[in-house]
């Protein structure tokens, strides 16, 4: 069960320490509060999340904020995992990328990413579209329960 | 963002919803949008999938690029209704929007382990309701790239 003031825990897999500040910034000035945790590539995201899967799936994230063009392992085959795996697929998925390429867009989708959002260059715009992920999955939406 | 504003084609949104008063209040929200879209009702999962696949007399329809579905409808459930999209290769990317008075955490983890792309409890207010509606039209319609048509 999730308690209404339970902070929300975010899972952020992005390499670019400019968008990093920039999220972070964001979301501590949102309303609703929340915990982010920042891993920089693929390889780590999914060592990461299998490992809380294992020992400890309680404390999964509530939403996680992937980048696409990753180190190491790409973005996309860090949301097939997910997706694929049964205990994870629930966890919604925000694609965040500088990428607009319909390709990509249909890749993602077709993956199951919960939402796809190209990255927008100005930084004022950048925030604000930060400010619209915290304020739709986080207060419009009903996220997932939590892995017992 | 502002590739989606410049984009001439209307979104189309489907509906599928059997409760005529909350059709019309989604209607209302989505007509204020600043955005061109146009929003076709359904009103069972029969029809929904006839829709989506272009059967009967929804031969010429167009496919839609969101869908906003109800889980509580009658001949064939939204939760089905979901699962086929879901599995569906030509369907799949199109997101679907759960919009449901239910709050059951059961309904909740099925309905995103089906590929849900996000799941709202409709609010028993009215004009939360709208907002609700109008908060879902801006985040999909303005924030989100939708898939290519």
């Amino acid at each position: 069960m999730r308690e209404t003031n339970d902070s929300i825990s975010i899972l952020l897999i992005e390499d670019n320490e400019g968008d990093i500040r920039l999220t972070k910034e964001a979301l501590s000035m949102g309303k609703i509060k929340n915990s982010l945790t920042v891993l920089h590539d693929g390889e780590e995201a999914i060592k990461h999340l299998k490992t809380l899967r294992n020992e400890n799936p309680k404390v999964l994230p509530d939403l996680v904020i992937l980048d696409l063009n990753l180190p190491v392992i790409d973005g996309l085959e860090v949301l097939k995992f997910i997706k694929n795996d049964k205990i994870l697929a629930k966890l919604p998925v925000v694609v965040l990328t500088t990428s607009k390429d319909n390709d990509d867009i249909k890749k993602a989708y077709s993956y199951h990413a919960n939402s796809f959002i190209t990255k927008p260059i100005d930084w004022e715009q950048f925030v604000d579209v930060i400010k619209s992920i915290e304020e739709f999955w986080l207060s419009i939406v009903k996220l997932p329960p939590r892995s017992e | 963002m502002s590739d989606n504003i410049t984009m001439v084609q209307p979104v189309n949104i489907l509906l599928v919803e059997d409760n005529p008063g909350d059709a019309r209040l989604a209607q209302e929200g989505l007509k204020e949008s600043k955005l061109n879209n146009e929003l076709n009702i359904v009103t069972d999962g029969e029809q929904a999938l006839d829709y989506l696949h272009k059967r009967g007399n929804f031969k010429d329809v167009k496919t839609p690029d969101l869908i906003l579905l109800d889980l509580n409808l009658p001949k064939i459930d939204g939760r089905e209704v979901l699962a086929e999209i879901k599995k569906n290769e030509r369907l799949k990317t199109i997101p679907v929007v759960i919009l449901t008075t239910s709050q059951a955490e059961e309904d909740i983890l099925k309905t995103y382990s089906l590929h849900a792309n996000c799941y709202i409890s409709k609010p028993l207010d009215l004009d939360q309701f709208i907002k609700v509606v109008r908060s879902i039209e801006n985040f999909w319609l303005t924030i989100v790239k939708l898939p290519p048509k």
